[in-house]
């Protein structure tokens, strides 16, 4: 055996020497981990193979097909279009207007504070409260939506009508988590270096100029993860569609979680079933978000 | 090139500038010719820094005007200045590649592609930059991206050039190198030069005048040969110069009612003389030798060439006699501060 490989074997044999030390350090965060993410997981993984009665009892395994059953099913196809529609809708509004606010609230007038405060006031608010209000603004007989808009708002409402239920949840959701973008987007505008503006100010660029050749690739990272970020959410929103229409009307709002949990959805109580659409909807998510990072990192610039 | 042949002199009348009641600069008037090399030389909270960027046009002056080609450009933005400036920083947009940071102002100015492409590989040639056309500034070394900004700068032929300590990041060998280059940059381009530094040698070597500022105020205008040999105030004569001139109280050595100043250099060791003083450090840096001494309570330094061996000669705690030759004194009113001429 040469000297190198000796070396290096004795070394391998010194790190194992420490493996006891190290499990122990690691055990608290394992058993926090193991208990209350990887052992639910797997039990998720378990339970969707299994077929189970209407009711929710008699569930015994047999195949995995369960999966590509439900996969192929209209349900699961339609519910899929509405969170990937939710996601359209909410995604790119919510990070336009997150990145409007904060580009307007990044400067240094008296009282800009004020604006931060309210800007991000969203972040303080549960879905529960944001859905409540957004129920009751838009509500056809008191809410002052409907008053203003007219139309399909007084009747049926913008909430019980087929075309504009997925919208108005949209809408909702979007005002709730327009706190948590002006916040991280801010944090991005202010980790900027003024020289950079200055060197384009001096060069002769407008405010144009300087938004799209300094501000916007200089967010870039900050950009990609907000838009992981409300993406996943999108995905996992619940509490508005639970709230505001119930997965209804006619199935327009039932989403991949309301059919998982949701009190009206065909699956309810088939324990099985909804356990094979969350771990589809947690597949789904996890190739979206491999996809998003993959495509877009390459344009963007993480800084020296 | 616009301005070639143009005259773009920049004249600063009684420039004020108040930070949220802090004077930064304090009544600064200022005449800087055209093709002129001028460097604002003091220390870092001088002001030197607050008039440069008056000068571009990134502050606004709290009263008194900018003028650049004779016409008043206060309130003229920057675009309409042809100003460029260089950031100590650099500056560079790390997210574009060394030809795009080096085409953007003309980008600005609407120049189109296959022209900006031109005249952007031209200005990189001028400083050496042609093979890194395509990198980020990411993957370039300081010296590098400080040519990129100079680039930057050059490109669209602007009137003057303002220059926020470009060499400051810069290790000690290239920062001489760059030195160099930038006063051949200077001869080649005939544009106006506004230089900031608060490193005598740069202005020493680079500038054709050198203004020293001080606590927002103008201490002295002139040539690096004037303002070394001339120093208008107590406060030029200390900052330039290394080590500074010795300035004597008043009592000490000469009963004149003046504050006497004497550079290292010109202390004389005399064995014979009247005034009589204590080594109290040796320094030897190899070209120079500084021998530190101590008259009665004031501490002075003397300077003597290298290839004189003083180790022989003096000691530590050593009592010699110095002299400090009439023709090589300087006085200064000591209430003013100011020089006063015998």
């Amino acid at each position: 055996m040469t000297t190198a490989a000796t070396a290096a074997t004795a070394a391998r044999r010194r790190r194992w020497r420490d493996a006891p030390f190290a499990l122990a350090l690691l055990t608290p965060s394992l058993v926090i981990l193991g208990a209350f993410v990887l052992y639910p997981l797997a039990r998720a993984f378990w339970l969707g193979h299994q077929r189970c009665d209407p009711t929710g009892a008699n569930c015994r395994s047999n195949g995995w097909d369960q999966y590509i059953d439900v996969f192929r099913s209209e349900e699961f196809q339609q519910a899929l279009g509405v969170t990937v529609r939710f996601s359209l809708l909410t995604v790119p509004v919510g990070l336009a207007l997150g990145v409007a606010l904060a580009v307007l609230a990044d400067k240094q007038i008296r009282g800009m504070s004020l604006f931060r405060t309210v800007f991000s006031s969203t972040v303080a608010t549960s879905v529960a409260v944001a859905s409540l209000m957004w129920f009751f603004l838009l509500n056809p007989s008191v809410g002052v939506l409907a008053e203003w808009i007219g139309g399909v708002a007084k009747s049926p409402g913008l909430l019980r009508d087929e075309g504009t239920a997925l919208w108005a949840v949209a809408i909702s959701s979007i005002w709730a988590n327009l706190g948590f973008t002006f916040i991280v987007v801010t944090a991005g505008l202010q980790s900027i270096p003024a020289d950079l503006y200055e060197s384009a100010y001096v060069d002769g660029a407008d405010g144009w100029m300087r938004f799209s050749n300094v501000t916007i690739p200089m967010l870039g990272p900050t950009l990609l993860f907000v838009g992981v970020v409300l993406t996943s959410r999108a995905f996992q929103s619940y509490g508005e569609f639970d709230l505001l229409t119930g997965g209804g009307p006619n199935g327009s709002t039932t989403s991949l979680t309301y059919l998982v949990y949701g009190n009206n959805s065909v699956i309810k109580s088939n324990s099985g079933l909804q356990a094979a659409v969350a771990v589809l909807l947690f597949g789904v998510l996890l190739a979206l978000s491999v996809l998003q990072i993959r495509g877009v990192e390459r344009r963007v610039h993480y800084g020296d | 090139m616009a301005y070639c042949g143009a005259v773009a002199d920049v004249r600063l009348n009684a420039l004020t500038k108040v930070f949220d009641g802090v004077t930064a600069v304090d009544d600064v008037s200022l005449e800087i010719a055209d093709r002129d090399f001028m460097i604002l030389l003091g220390p870092s909270g001088c002001g030197k820094s607050t008039v440069l960027r008056m000068i571009a046009g990134l502050e606004d002056p709290t009263s008194g005007d900018v003028m650049i080609g004779g016409a008043r450009v206060n309130d003229v933005e920057p675009k309409q200045r042809d100003v460029a400036m260089v950031f100590q920083s650099y500056a560079l947009y790390p997210h574009k590649t060394v030809q795009a940071n080096i085409e953007f102002p003309l980008k600005v100015r609407g120049v189109s592609k296959p022209d900006r492409a031109a005249q952007a590989q031209r200005a990189a040639a001028t400083l050496g930059l042609t093979e890194y056309l395509d990198r980020k500034p990411g993957q370039l070394s300081g010296g590098q991206r400080q040519r990129v900004a100079l680039a930057r700068a050059i490109v669209r032929s602007p009137a003057v050039f303002c220059m926020d300590e470009p060499l400051s990041n810069l290790d000690a060998k290239l920062r001489g190198e760059t030195r160099a280059e930038l006063v051949a940059l200077h001869a080649r381009l005939s544009s106006t030069f506004v230089y900031v530094t608060h490193d005598q040698v740069e202005a020493m070597t680079m500038g054709t005048h050198v203004a020293v500022m001080s606590r927002g105020r103008l201490e002295q205008v002139g040539t690096p040969q004037e303002v070394y040999a001339r120093p208008a105030s107590v406060f030029v004569a200390q900052f330039i110069g290394t080590p500074p001139m010795n300035v004597l109280p008043m009592g000490v050595v000469f009963d004149r009612p003046f504050l006497v100043g004497v550079r290292p250099e010109h202390v004389e060791f005399d064995a014979s003389s009247s005034c009589r003083a204590t080594v109290s450090l040796i320094e030897h840096l190899g070209h120079e030798t500084l021998v530190h001494l101590d008259v009665g309570a004031t501490r002075v330094v003397a300077r003597v060439d290298g290839d004189r061996d003083t180790s022989l000669v003096h000691r530590v705690g050593d009592e010699v006699g110095v002299l400090f030759p009439d023709r090589h004194l300087h006085h200064f009113d000591p209430t003013t501060m100011k020089r006063v001429e015998q």
